[in-house]
């Protein structure tokens, strides 16, 4: 079998990424704009807006990914592209670029799902995993208990009903001064803390769900720090990431593991940039390797928003003859599952 | 100007519906209030009287969040915008100009490019009263609004 080359494209956020997949697994160049200098492309001058400079952004990013790759664009065998969920401007950034080369190459499009990338990074680590699996898809924008019944079909079988997971550490991070990005700042401040400090609330909505619900929790922590400041007490800002992380993980864990004895499959995969967390990696692990799951996640630069996870997504939904027009416009509500 | 106060989070989620009620297409509801006090929560209440079904999540990652009803809902949260020219490069004006209603949370980000007319809701903690207390205010801004003030007061 002759290899398969794919270009991925992701713009569906604040990322501009660009990257080339050989048969969907081995990555060989994986280039992100917030990662890379790109400075001299602009002649020196970057805007100061660039983060959402996705139009500027879109061309460096792909010539450098085929650049690192070595390979030139006649190689690309398909172009696969991220066109939902996301922000619509910033997704047909992307996907207009897409269509362009593929029009321009000759070459089949792809449209991929953004969380659908975000499971595949997966396969982008671990060479021989393969589905079934549950996937906890964890991010800024995302909290989803995915069960991945083969490469190209999915279940959703938990959500959260209003913040999502990564949001969730940002604003408490926001409330603690701890600045931004909030995730890893947590997790840095909750390893100097007492995570049975503070009895913050767990939300769970009964036996038959695995919905998630964070807003509750982040209104208990506020309600916490103005208390404390009412009392003129000293807060431990250690103990409340800590204990905040601590609530965050248990029903993030629970809820998983009761996912995965649901579907009796025997792994359990992490996705998107909470799958960094490593109080979350840990517990995950101690407690789903007691009963027998095995556990994959990604490497923290396959966490966040990347295209060789589209790449490798695009791969799949390929071979399973998945084949876009030039008409694919972007979906910004778009669901998993949905075609 | 309307002032009401609420006691938990669902009378929160009505006070939103009643609004949601008489809402039309392009309308603007701007959503002022501190972390935590309830905004999406009020969002909530919006989107059931337009009829989407489902959960309404925070948009605070995404900036917008577009959700299928009665009428189309644009739920924006616009805190991570750090300079207001930053919404006409994600399209802005194409959701004010649209068929639906735009939800803005934490509009003083980009007050300079909020039209003069518009619904502003405040919402506050009560906290002497109780933690789940919100003092909610909606200020109804232009000639339109005035009519939806009437409304209200019915």
């Amino acid at each position: 079998m002759s290899d398969l080359i794919v270009l991925g494209i992701e713009s569906s956020c604040d990322e501009t990424s660009a990257a080339v997949v050989k048969n969907g697994r081995v990555v060989m160049s994986n280039v992100i704009s917030s990662q890379v200098d790109l400075h001299q492309k602009f002649g020196g001058v970057v805007p100061e807006i660039a983060s959402r400079k996705h139009v500027e952004l879109i061309m460096p990013v792909i010539n450098q990914s085929l650049e690192e790759a070595g390979v030139n664009m006649h190689e690309i065998d398909v172009v696969g592209v991220t066109y939902g969920p996301g922000l619509v401007g910033a997704l047909l950034v992307g996907l207009s670029a897409a269509k362009g080369l593929a029009f321009a190459l000759n070459k089949p499009l792809v449209g991929v799902h953004h969380i659908e990338g975000h499971i595949a990074a997966n396969y982008l680590e671990h060479p021989d995993l393969e589905p079934p699996f549950i996937c906890l898809v964890a991010s800024g924008g995302h909290s989803h208990i995915v069960y991945v019944e083969s490469y190209n079909r999915f279940e959703i079988m938990g959500q959260t009903r209003d913040d999502a997971a990564g949001e969730a550490f940002d604003k408490i991070a926001r409330a603690i001064g701890l600045g931004y990005p909030g995730g890893p700042l947590v997790d840095k401040a909750a390893c100097q803390g007492n995570c049975e400090a503070i009895p913050f609330p767990r939300v769970r909505f009964g036996e038959g769900s695995m919905d998630f619900s964070f807003s509750g929790l982040k209104t208990a922590v506020l309600n916490y720090l103005h208390n404390m400041e009412q009392k003129g007490e000293k807060v431990n800002i250690e103990d409340v990431a800590a204990s905040f992380q601590q609530a965050v993980v248990d029903v993030l864990v629970e809820n998983t593991l009761k996912a995965a004895k649901l579907k009796d499959v025997k792994k359990i995969a992490l996705a998107g940039g909470v799958a960094a967390n490593s109080l979350l990696r840990n517990q995950l692990k101690s407690r789903a390797e007691k009963l027998n799951f095995g556990v994959f996640y990604p490497r923290p630069i396959l966490c966040t928003d990347n295209a060789a996870m589209i790449a490798c997504a695009a791969f799949y939904e390929y071979q399973n003859g998945s084949r876009a027009g030039l008409e694919l416009n972007a979906v910004p509500g778009l669901k998993l599952g949905e075609k | 100007m309307i002032e009401i106060r609420t006691d938990s989070v669902e009378e929160t989620v009505d006070i939103g519906t009643k609004l949601g009620s008489l809402l039309e297409k392009g309308d603007i509801i701007c959503l002022s209030g501190n972390l935590g006090t309830g905004k999406t929560a009020f969002t909530n209440g919006i989107a059931a009287a337009l009829g989407i079904e489902g959960y309404i999540t925070s948009p605070t990652f995404t900036i917008v969040n577009e959700y299928k009803g009665r009428l189309p809902l644009y739920h924006f949260d616009v805190y991570r915008i750090a300079d207001p020219e930053e919404m006409f490069e994600i399209g802005f004006e194409e959701y004010t100009d649209g068929n639906g209603v735009v939800v803005i949370e934490w509009p003083e980000q980009i007050q300079d490019i909020l039209p003069a007319e518009r619904i502003w809701v405040e919402i506050k903690k009560d906290l002497a009263a109780g933690v789940d207390t919100r003092i909610i205010t909606i200020e109804f801004k232009g000639k339109k609004y005035s009519e939806y003030e009437k409304h209200w007061k019915g």
